[in-house]
């Protein structure tokens, strides 16, 4: 049965890469769509006896991939609860991405390679969640990173397209560049690439406090001598270097609003639901390491919080309906990074479990947007749709407050959001690293601009009066059922995840809910402390968002003049925000132009003037030189010639003296 | 079949299929046809008997097997060929690229095509004898030897520039193959022998090691190339006829690789330890700066051939590791990229037959008439990248982590070299494949005819079948290398506590 979970997609892909053009586009849409749906229906199976059964977690070998030295790798899939979770969200979203596909690319030529190359996706990722070798996670995780170039390139007449799928590539290749660096560390430390090894051996592996004075070096790294737990933390960071770039979180951030270049489907399965989380994944299948290394954990709290942040002022001002959930995307990633910095892993994948629903919602409802508005992708230029598009505007509706977290304090009514964000946040209050103060604050105030933007969307798109042409207006229309049915099931799951499920990943069942698949050490009582906050603290992401959608009422219904007024006052922050902090122009500035400068200058200064110049070419130039010196001496003349031996002869005969001599 | 000359057969059978080209006349097209039926039958029957090779080979011992020793001229020199699990593999590979070499020809050679093909006929049987030669004296007659034809393909075959090329790749060559001929020299005069499998179990004098170990270095290096002897290879990959950008990135450059593992390694193990900072320090530049200068390139075939040089640092890099990893690594990094870069100059003849430029920026939008081209394209471009699931990818992490055991810095350094192959790569594959179809010389562009992809798919399904499931090759490739490594560290071993006994 796992077998067949993993590798239906694949051979979905295979029918549909290979034989897409003979078997027409029809039949590519169902087989794929079809296989996944069965990969889907055994996902919840394996979850309900993996994760809410009984079942002890287990690992199923396929073939042999690397045995090399100490490596000894095996291609296989490791089922337990973390798995059965990553399972259902990926095959639960893929399925219905692959349903909603068929109408929305209704009109695409190309249909059996986008089907096909969403096909390839689930199967990398699901190699990506199965695995239990870091070797496996990352032929996984660059394969989800080749199926993203891909179909962000979909498109591949726009040039924009093809350059954001470059981007998106070369972006995460800098995150695996650390990631690489940390496999090799754990080899180092521990002797294996596989989970079973390397968890079995962390434990002993930081020495006690108190025993033997740590002399001996662990790991040089970079001319660095480093102990057991310097050496642990520095392969902690760098592994968590991969997931930063797969995961978007700053520095390496700036790929995912590119990335929107890509049909909107696949912006809901893999820069939303799936691919983006799978840095959180990574961490939390890796927390038996990361748990051992608090200054790791405090760095990763800092970026979860600050990305969260950061994401969050930028959604506020960008106007492309896609780019605003991204945005989005990107600072609820940063929740969850906050989640694990603190130590409260069951958060961390509670949120990413409800995050699928919602914002997988979200992307596939502005999917549905752009499709009744012919492709429109701007705000300014919509308004207004409430009557003509309304199942459309209401499962919107029910993403943003699922996304918002609308329900109850203290109560058990509410959205999806309502009880893994809010975890999120009072875990980081009730957490006890350094960087948690900062995270709360930082939280708090996200969760304020989360829901502001979140509304503004709403408002802008579905309120007011419509901005569009009225040939625009004249053609809106509901889409068709094949693209409503997954708005449904996911509208679903944003509003009921939370209340079904949030005692099993963060609640009285953790212990069997989990069994052992995250791992905290002992003095980690996080999830003892977060149900004892402060009242306030409790309360504290409800005001934030009860602010955020009175700003955005404010701002979008009653007058809709200010927002104009106050960007035009404050036009330096307003460019600021607008132009994403300019990091693109800085990275282009540090890098790019200067990789590209060097690169010619070595090429035609170093290659041609000196290699080239001082080598080969100067060497023949010089025998040429010589020669054309010898062709001028023979002159012809019996006298030079009889000079020159004279002067032979005599150097000759004084050598021969001197020689002597010595 | 034991006592059957295998490794003799399958290296000169290639030279009766010369014998019997040169004996046809070439007169007309009925004529040529017959020329290249002989070619390419020849070339697959070497590669079908050199399966058998395979088969017979046993992959537990760590000797050199089939073995075949007839003494020449009572000089202490021998006829001696043999094949261990770090050369037996090189053969199957040449064996293999020979024919698509040959049908990669098929129609864009047309002039002289009774030269060309002896020429190729005869370079397979001196490469095939580098890799089983096991007298040093015969290894580098063989060696050599190889030089010419190629030589005579790129001169004759090439494009505009091909003097030149032709030229600096026969002076850089032949300049390190003279030092190490006085190497070999030394040796025999030391050892008193030039039987390979003795002179690897000979130590060497500590002092002697390093003087031997530099000249072998100067002709491997360049043969590799490293940086900075590297500039004759993007010459002469860009005037070279398809095929024989084929064979150079294929084989030619193995040739190197296999050097260090067949001589410095083994018969000089205390000056490659010594030397190998100085040789990580050159693989690393190697990669960032030949990566950097690919960035910029505009001629398809220089950006691969720069391409080449970074991956050949990555070999480097892996053996001087002398670890399982690195060296079990460089191993595979050499057979993939006989694969992957092969394939790569393969798929660059394809557009190349059709317009007859090189430049970059004559292409664009291929993909519209051109989809299989871009598939097979792209898995290669994959493969060069170095993506989990071709062949770049075992051979390229392991390298790397073969030196990140032995040094962090390298493999740190080494792991840029994965960002900046992404960039290049990608960038020549959206330049070439991606964006619309404008420009009009393209828009008549047929996609691949059946002989390109009887060329072309086999590759594919070797990279991505290697990239999967590599054990075929590590299974024979483990045994030799284990007793490699442990030969080393035993010498270096020796030498540390002979030092610390002063």
């Amino acid at each position: 049965m796992y077998q067949a979970i993993v590798f239906l997609p694949l051979l979905g892909f295979l029918i549909a890469g290979l034989f897409g053009r003979s078997i027409g586009a029809k039949a590519s849409e169902y087989v794929t769509s079809g296989f996944l749906v069965v990969a889907a229906v055994l996902s919840w199976i394996a979850f309900f006896t993996v994760a809410l059964g009984q079942t002890k977690a287990f690992t199923v070998p396929v073939l042999r991939f690397i045995q090399v030295g100490g490596i000894d790798v095996f291609w296989a899939l490791r089922i337990d609860t973390l798995t059965a979770v990553m399972l259902i969200v990926v095959n639960t979203v893929s399925a219905l991405v692959h349903i909603y596909s068929i109408g929305y690319m209704h009109h695409d030529p190309h249909r059996p390679r986008f089907f096909a190359y969403l096909s390839l996706f689930t199967f990398a990722m699901l190699m990506l969640v199965t695995s239990d070798n870091l070797i496996q996670m990352f032929f996984g995780w660059e394969g989800v990173g080749l199926a993203s170039y891909l179909l962000i390139g979909f498109w591949y007449k726009k040039p924009s397209a093809s350059a954001a799928a470059m981007k998106a590539f070369i972006v995460n290749r800098v995150g695996d560049f650390g990631f690489a660096l940390g496999i090799f560390g754990v080899f180092v430390l521990f002797g294996s690439v596989n989970f079973d090894t390397i968890f079995a051996n962390v434990a002993t592996f930081i020495p006690a406090e108190g025993a033997a004075p740590q002399g001996q070096v662990a790991l040089t790294f970079l001319g660095y001598a480093l102990n057991n737990q310097a050496a642990l933390t520095v392969v902690c960071l760098l592994l968590f270097m991969g997931a930063m770039g797969k995961s978007a979180q700053i520095p390496l951030h700036t790929w995912l609003p590119d990335a929107m270049e890509g049909p909107t489907p696949v912006s809901a399965l893999i820069h939303a639901a799936t691919m983006v989380t799978a840095g959180v994944f990574m961490l939390a299948r890796l927390s038996p390491i990361f748990e051992h290394s608090a200054t790791a954990l405090t760095f990763v709290t800092f970026i979860g919080a600050t990305t969260a942040i950061f994401a969050a002022t930028v959604g506020l001002v960008q106007n492309d309906i896609k780019r605003v959930i991204a945005y989005s995307t990107c600072s609820q990633l940063g929740y969850m990074f906050v989640a694990l910095g603190t130590g409260f892993y069951g958060a961390a994948v509670f949120h990413l479990f409800t995050h699928a629903f919602f914002k997988a919602l979200l992307f596939l409802g502005s999917g549905s947007v752009i499709h009744a508005v012919s492709d429109e992708q701007d705000m300014r230029k919509m308004g207004g749709l409430r009557k003509l598009i309304p199942t459309t505007y209401w499962m919107m509706v029910i993403g943003t407050i699922a996304l918002t977290g609308v329900g109850i304090p203290t109560t058990i009514l509410g959205t999806a959001g309502f009880f893994s964000k809010d975890a999120i946040i009072e875990g980081s209050f009730a957490a006890h690293n350094a960087a948690s103060g900062y995270a709360f604050i930082m939280l708090v105030l996200a969760a304020v601009f989360t829901s502001f933007y979140s509304w503004r969307l709403i408002f802008m798109t579905f309120h007011g009066k419509p901005r569009a042409s009225a040939d625009v207006m004249h053609h809106v229309h509901e889409s068709p059922p094949v693209m409503l049915v997954p708005l449904y099931i996911l509208a679903v799951g944003a509003l009921f995840a939370g209340v079904l499920f949030h005692e099993y990943f963060v609640g009285h069942d953790y212990n069997e809910f989990w069994k052992g698949a995250l791992f905290t050490l002992p003095e980690n009582e996080i999830l003892e402390h977060f149900h004892h906050v402060p009242l306030l603290v409790k309360l504290s992401p409800f005001i934030a968002m009860i602010v955020g959608f009175l700003l955005a009422y404010q701002f979008y219904i009653r007058s809709p003049e200010t927002p104009k007024r106050l960007a035009a006052q404050h036009h330096g922050l307003y460019q600021f925000l607008l132009n994403k902090w300019y990091f693109d122009e800085l990275y282009n500035f540090l890098f790019v132009r200067p990789a590209m400068r060097l690169g010619r200058f070595l090429w035609r200064q170093g290659d041609g003037r000196v290699i080239d110049g001082m080598g080969p070419d100067g060497i023949a130039a010089r025998v040429v030189d010589v020669t054309r010196g010898v062709v001028r001496l023979q002159t012809g003349y019996l006298y030079h010639y009889a000079f020159v031996m004279l002067i032979g002869i005599a150097a000759l005969v004084t050598w021969m003296m001197l020689g002597n001599s010595f | 079949m034991t006592d059957w000359p295998i490794l003799s057969t399958v290296t000169f059978l290639p030279l009766v299929g010369a014998f019997l080209i040169f004996l046809i006349r070439d007169d007309g097209a009925s004529a040529r046809r017959n020329i290249r039926n002989v070619a390419l039958l020849t070339t697959v029957f070497t590669f079908v008997l050199s399966l058998l090779i395979w088969i017979g080979f046993d992959n537990s011992q760590s000797g050199f097997q089939m073995v075949e020793k007839t003494s020449w001229l009572d000089s202490g020199i021998s006829y001696h060929m043999g094949v261990d699990g770090i050369s037996m593999l090189f053969v199957i590979l040449t064996t293999f690229l020979m024919p698509l070499c040959i049908a990669a020809s098929w129609v864009s050679v047309e002039k002289r095509v009774k030269e060309y093909m002896i020429a190729f006929l005869i370079l397979e049987t001196m490469v095939i004898g580098v890799f089983c030669a096991l007298d040093i004296v015969l290894f580098y007659v063989f060696f050599e030897a190889s030089l010419i034809p190629m030589f005579i393909i790129i001169g004759v075959w090439g494009g505009k520039r091909r003097v030149y090329a032709s030229f600096k790749f026969f002076l850089y060559t032949l300049l390190g193959s003279v030092l190490m001929l006085l190497a070999i020299m030394a040796m025999f005069w030391q050892a008193g022998t030039t039987d390979i499998p003795t002179l690897m179990t000979h130590e060497f004098p500590a002092s002697m090691q390093y003087w031997l170990w530099i000249a072998f270095f100067a002709s491997f290096a360049v043969k590799m190339p490293m940086w900075p002897v590297h500039t004759w290879l993007p010459d002469a990959h860009v005037e070279a006829p398809t095929a024989g950008s084929v064979l150079l990135a294929g084989i030619l450059l193995k040739m190197g690789g296999y050097g260090f593992l067949r001589f410095s390694l083994p018969m000089f193990p205390d000056a490659s330890d010594y030397f190998a900072p100085f040789v990580f320090t050159l693989s690393v530049i190697a990669i960032i700066y030949t990566s950097l200068v690919a960035l910029m390139q505009e001629d398809m075939k220089k950006l691969i051939a720069y391409s080449s040089v970074a991956h050949m640092g990555f070999v480097t890099m892996g053996i001087f590791a002398m670890n399982a990893e690195g060296v079990q690594g460089a191993i595979f990094q050499m057979l993939s990229h006989g694969l992957v870069s092969g394939a790569l100059f393969l798929c660059v003849g394809v557009v190349y037959d059709r317009l007859h430029t090189r430049e970059i920026s004559a292409y664009g939008g291929l993909v519209h008439n051109m989809p299989n081209y871009a598939v097979v394209f792209l898995i290669f471009t994959m493969g060069n990248v170095g993506l989990p699931g071709t062949s770049g990818f075992v051979g390229e992490f392991l390298t790397m982590m073969g030196a990140f055991r032995a040094n962090t810095w390298v493999a740190f350094f080494a792991a840029t070299g994965v960002i900046l192959s992404a960039a290049y790569a990608l960038w020549l594959y959206r330049r070439i494949i991606f964006g619309a179809l404008t420009k009009e010389s393209l828009k008549s562009m047929l996609d691949l005819s059946t002989r390109e992809k009887a060329i072309i798919y086999p590759l594919v399904v070797l990279t991505i079948f290697f990239g999967v499931y590599p054990a075929p090759v590590f299974n024979v490739t483990t045994a030799s290398v284990d007793a490699l490594i442990s030969h080393i560290s035993q010498a270096t071993g020796a030498a540390d506590t002979a030092s610390l006994a002063k």
